[in-house]
């Protein structure tokens, strides 16, 4: 945030102390995000909550988008609003001159590729942002991408960014990739299978709702969005608001 | 394919309008590379560690993902090359899949440790240098040309905050197997044998111990992949599963993702390693 020292009328007649000023163009606006893969569907989902500070500036600030390509892909990119913001219009003017230039829609894959080129692009004056991808791959399988905000990525099955990432992510690598759980039976390690829609879903609200009751920028409301191969389909889901 | 080639190779030096870079401010760097902007300050270096670098402000906002153990030698057999496959982010693991090993082309690899991004980004792009050597010279590039490509690369940003160690590996007829080490500072060196990351110290205990010419590609594969379970163990930074490749004339070969966490119980149990570690913590010591 911009602003100018403030200088008190009465003492500003006296020599002050020199005041370090820095060039800082960052602010967090809080929020979390989150995406799981499935057989045939991917989803994307994030609060709209936005932050600064201890103050709630907005309740409903959607930041889960969808770009303008067809199969849709989902992207979200948290942290910084006003660089997540511009990342996603951005991104997507580029996924629209692909659609011109190749006469065909963009695939995930290469939409991952062509964030990553922007995200380091802006290597030296980063985004600050986590980006998470979501849509179906060529084969029609759910398919998550996530970012660093310099650009670095990876597909992966499910990944939670944000303010709560460090909160979700552990109830995540539990719950869809069985991480630390074993058969009763045989005491082998339990091998994570895709979850059903449904099953997905309960799991996105709970991991939100729980970490809305512990993460102070996280919570108003929760904004779903599914995509299956007949499109983007939008689910929301309310969330404490204290 | 002449025309291929014209149509995607840069001329240093010419001004080329016609990529849609991401605009805005003008970079020093020569014009046949991507253009990466910058903040519109006169500082812009101390600009960036300011916001990035967690070392020298633990409270900075963007953390880039750190710390690793990779290694890579060369023996009898060709190039063993293993790395694991934590990100760190401070305290924060931010993955523990990481692919640490970047797949340049079926004759080259290159590892993985510093910045991700640097790493990730500089050599696809090494990768996109090598393939267009290949279409002028009617030839693969060696890998001390390619390696060199990369480290002339890195020199250019020297100063501005890249973050990368890496190893350049594979074969070719005229050089046989050969590994490049080649970091952000602009050091490149020749050599058999590699550790690079936050682990290299524990990886190095364990490969020198045991390294030997003459192995064969079975036991140096097991080396490979000791060296870095020893690092996952006593490195903090260093851990999730271990990625082992294999390079050999005819080109690389996958060994394998192997999970620190059965991988570890399965070495002690069989070589009656780690003896220090109980197997069952309520048994009386």
């Amino acid at each position: 945030m911009y602003s100018e020292p403030y200088i008190d009328p009465a003492s500003a007649h006296v020599a002050a102390a020199p005041i370090e000023h820095r060039f800082n163009p960052y602010s967090d606006n809080g929020g979390t995000i989150l995406a799981i893969a499935g057989s045939d569907f991917a989803v994307l989902a994030g609060d709209t909550r936005h932050t600064t500070g201890y103050s709630i500036n907005s309740r409903f600030q959607p930041k889960v988008h969808t770009l303008p390509c067809d199969p849709p892909i989902l992207v979200s990119a948290n942290g910084y609003s006003a660089d997540g913001d511009t990342l996603v219009r951005r991104l997507g003017q580029r996924v629209q001159w692909y659609s011109y230039n190749h006469n065909k829609a963009i695939s995930v894959a290469a939409c991952a590729r062509l964030i990553q080129t922007m995200l380091y692009g802006k290597r030296f004056f980063p985004y600050y942002v986590h980006t998470i991808v979501a849509g179906l791959d060529e084969e029609g399988r759910g398919a998550v991408y996530s970012f660093d905000p310099v650009g670095s990525y990876e597909r992966e099955q499910c990944r939670a960014g944000g303010a709560a990432a460090s909160l979700i992510m552990p109830f995540l690598d539990n719950q869809v990739n069985l991480k630390n759980q074993y058969d009763a039976q045989t005491g082998e390690p339990k091998t994570a299978t895709y979850l059903s829609l449904d099953e997905t879903v309960k799991l996105v609200k709970d991991a939100f709702s729980s970490a809305t009751e512990r993460h102070i920028h996280v919570g108003d409301a929760l904004e779903i969005k599914i995509i299956t191969k007949e499109g983007v389909k939008l689910e929301y889901f309310p969330l404490k608001r204290d | 394919m002449d025309a291929i080639v014209a149509r995607y190779s840069r001329t240093p030096g010419v001004e080329h309008d016609d990529l849609p870079g991401e605009e805005q401010h003008d970079c020093s760097a020569p014009s046949s590379l991507p253009l990466l902007s910058l903040p519109p300050i006169s500082q812009p270096t101390a600009f960036l560690r300011a916001h990035t670098d967690d070392a020298s402000n633990p409270d900075c906002k963007i953390k880039i993902a750190h710390g690793t153990t990779t290694l890579a030698f060369r023996f009898q057999g060709g190039i063993v090359v293993a790395v694991d496959s934590r990100a760190t982010a401070g305290n924060w693991i931010a993955s523990q899949t990481v692919k640490k090993v970047i797949e340049i082309n079926p004759f080259l690899l290159g590892t993985m440790a510093g910045g991700a991004a640097d790493c990730q980004f500089w050599e696809t792009w090494l990768g996109i240098q090598c393939r267009l050597h290949e279409l002028r010279e009617k030839s693969r590039i060696s890998v001390a040309a390619a390696s060199k490509i990369l480290s002339n690369l890195v020199y250019s940003y020297k100063g501005m905050g890249l973050s990368m160690g890496t190893m350049i590996c594979g074969y070719t007829k005229l050089e046989g197997p050969a590994i490049y080490y080649v970091d952000s500072d602009g050091t490149r060196l020749k050599g058999d044998l590699f550790c690079v990351g936050s682990g290299q110290t524990f990886a190095y205990g364990v490969l020198d111990s045991a390294y030997k010419w003459d192995m064969s590609v079975e036991e140096a594969l097991a080396l490979g992949k000791r060296s870095i379970l020893a690092a996952t163990h006593r490195d903090a930074f260093s851990g999730g599963s271990v990625n082992l490749y294999h390079v050999k004339e005819s080109g690389w070969t996958f060994y394998g993702n192997h999970n620190v966490g059965e991988l570890f119980w399965k070495t002690k149990a069989e070589e009656q390693s780690f003896e220090n570690v109980p197997t069952d913590f309520t048994a009386d010591a």
